[in-house]
């Protein structure tokens, strides 16, 4: 039975579904550019755009407790949001902010009240979107991670093998000898940006493999990534221009269309199909049709570039800003390289690259004594639950030999919970065992520079130095 | 009190005493059996405490609960008697029995 549409995005979605087999992808979203752009001429847009200007944010102690807005994009950067989330935990663990850039929505900050709900998908959906914001109008892609049991589960279990361990058992070796073709490409001795030499060059080359995309031609999965987890609606980010983001979406359809129908065709001559995500979805019968659904196409493409792209990427340069700042760890580590395992996890759970997802309560739900209605936006801050005290022991220090690091929250807990997990632990242990063989000194020198965004907690510049290690 | 051997993926064997009343989860945890993570710490909301059962005791303990076989189908290396270790409490019935894990956690 078709769905009825509910939305004008519904609308759209369906007259290109029904469209696609004519019409190429990539010209569909050109068409829907024109679309929302006439329809913003004859009507206005939506709402307006958000632009985001950095100036200082006041200390929290200052504020009354229903001006505190966590969803700033410049909290991060302004090494401000420990404090925020401290007086949230401490006063407010249910926290409603009733006028943010974003409309209104709820904040959750306690480890165990995140577990709740994440847990409860009966009581919290995760459609239409998990971030905060919107975004760009007509541009609603479907993900499965924005999706509910059991559509999820169908979409999800098709394309989980990739990162599946069995799978990363294969890629191992690759990973390896990438990371140490990289390593060894660096300075020593002379300050360089750890960000764009080592931590997006390895994830755009991991992307790369996992999607077969070409290889001369990875910066552009970066770039994609880096545009549409940064648009000002949505997460607070850099990107404002939302004609860009339709021109992206345009040049991925591309893309992605002549891979998978190169694949096809090599398929239908022969070819054992391949490890990767677009072979995995054309073996599978929920998904070998995937082509002509376009928003779901997109979607699901775009949600593991993004997925496996600032997480993995920001871990790599969060470790090193963690030993930096608790440089007995480094000690440490060095004397007892078998903690890799657990440091991976402790990373993780300091770093917390991707700071929240979003829910809307499907009925009224009290929590800590506050009605969240029906329809209300609910935030679980995976990066404040990382560091409540109820939970973890000294929650801001970075201990490699933390017991519990593992309870961290980073991944999601639920349903929902990462699909890449073992690939993200894969690729930083690959990391960190490489780079202990090499260096003795991993020094940070300059002040980091931070990702602007409410969602992505991350870092666009961060100058260091390598000392060799001696050989002994 | 009483005895339960946890085979791992490549046959090793681990025999741990266990009090009743505790999980399965808990129980390879505190004994650190590899191949059990528990990340949740017991919320079923992980799916890394996932083992595998004899049959005759998969169905006696009864069906798993709705939440446990969502996390459960989305692990890759589910057979039909996989449990997830957390949601299986141990009695005093299950002296002796012998639980398997599968090569990986998700």
């Amino acid at each position: 039975m078709p769905k009825i549409p509910k939305t004008f995005d519904d609308i759209q979605s369906q007259l290109i579904n029904t469209t696609s087999k004519m019409v190429p992808m990539h010209r569909q979203i050109q068409g829907l550019k024109l679309l929302v752009g006439a329809k913003q001429k004859a009507f206005g847009p939506r709402r307006p755009v958000p632009e985001f200007v950095e100036s200082a944010i006041p200390d929290v102690n200052k504020l009354a407790l229903e001006d505190i807005d966590v969803s700033n994009p410049f909290l991060y950067r302004q090494g401000q949001w420990q404090d925020y989330f401290k007086r949230l935990r401490e006063e407010a663990p249910v926290h409603y902010q009733k006028k943010s850039p974003f409309g209104p929505f709820w904040s959750v900050t306690r480890f165990e009240d995140i577990m709740f709900v994440d847990k409860s998908h009966d009581l919290f959906s995760a459609e239409p979107q998990i971030i905060l914001g919107d975004p760009p109008e007509g541009l609603a892609v479907e993900m499965f991670i924005a999706m509910d049991p059991p559509k999820h589960d169908v979409q999800r279990s098709s394309v989980q093998g990739v990162v599946a361990p069995k799978n990363l058992k294969e890629m191992e070796g690759l990973i390896r000898s990438r990371t140490a073709e990289v390593l060894d490409s660096l300075p020593l001795n002379k300050p360089f940006d750890w960000v764009s030499a080592v931590s997006k060059e390895l994830t755009g080359r991991m992307l790369a493999t996992l999607l077969d995309f070409p290889y001369e031609e990875r910066h552009k999965l970066v770039e994609w990534s880096d545009r549409m987890a940064g648009s000002a609606s949505a997460t607070g980010g850099e990107f404002s221009d939302e004609n860009i983001m339709f021109d992206d979406a345009a040049d991925m359809a591309r893309s992605f269309s002549k891979l998978w129908r190169d694949k096809a065709v090599r398929r239908a001559a022969g070819e054992e199909p391949g490890f990767d995500l677009i072979s995995l979805l054309q073996s599978n019968p929920d998904t070998k049709d995937l082509i002509n659904r376009p928003m779901e196409f997109i979607g699901n493409l775009t949600l593991l570039i993004v997925g496996g792209n600032d997480t993995t990427r920001n871990s790599m340069s969060g470790g090193l800003v963690a030993f930096n700042e608790f440089p007995k760890e480094f000690t440490k580590l060095k004397g007892n390289p078998e903690l890799i395992p657990n440091m991976v996890s402790e990373i993780i759970r300091w770093q917390t690259p991707l700071a929240y997802m979003r829910r809307v309560a499907k009925q009224d739900v009290v929590l800590r004594g506050q009605t969240i209605r029906k329809g209300d936006r609910v935030v679980m801050w995976y990066a404040s639950g990382n560091r409540d005290e109820r939970k973890f022991e000294n929650p801001d220090h970075f201990v490699i030999d933390r017991k519990d690091a593992r309870n961290h929250m980073s991944f999601g807990y639920g349903v929902h919970r990462c699909m890449g997990n073992r690939l993200a632990e894969l690729q930083l242990r690959i990391l960190w065992e490489e780079l202990l063989k090499r260096f003795d000194k991993i020094e940070v020198v300059g002040e980091p520079e931070r990702v602007q965004s409410n969602f992505v907690r991350g870092y666009t510049k961060l100058m260091v130095k390598l000392a060799k290690k001696s050989a002994d | 009190m009483g005895q339960i051997t946890f085979v791992e993926h490549d046959d090793t064997k681990h025999v741990v005493e266990f009090e009743a009343g505790s999980s399965l989860m808990q129980v390879a945890v505190d004994n650190a059996i590899p191949g059990i993570d528990g990340d949740c710490g017991g919320e079923c909301a992980c799916g890394t405490c996932h083992v595998i059962l004899s049959h005759e005791w998969f169905s006696k303990l009864g069906a798993p609960a709705d939440n446990e076989e969502q996390m459960l189908s989305m692990t890759p290396e589910r057979a039909s008697s996989s449990r997830l270790g957390c949601q299986v409490i141990v009695t005093d019935e299950m002296d002796g029995v012998t639980v398997h894990l599968p090569e990986f956690q998700m």
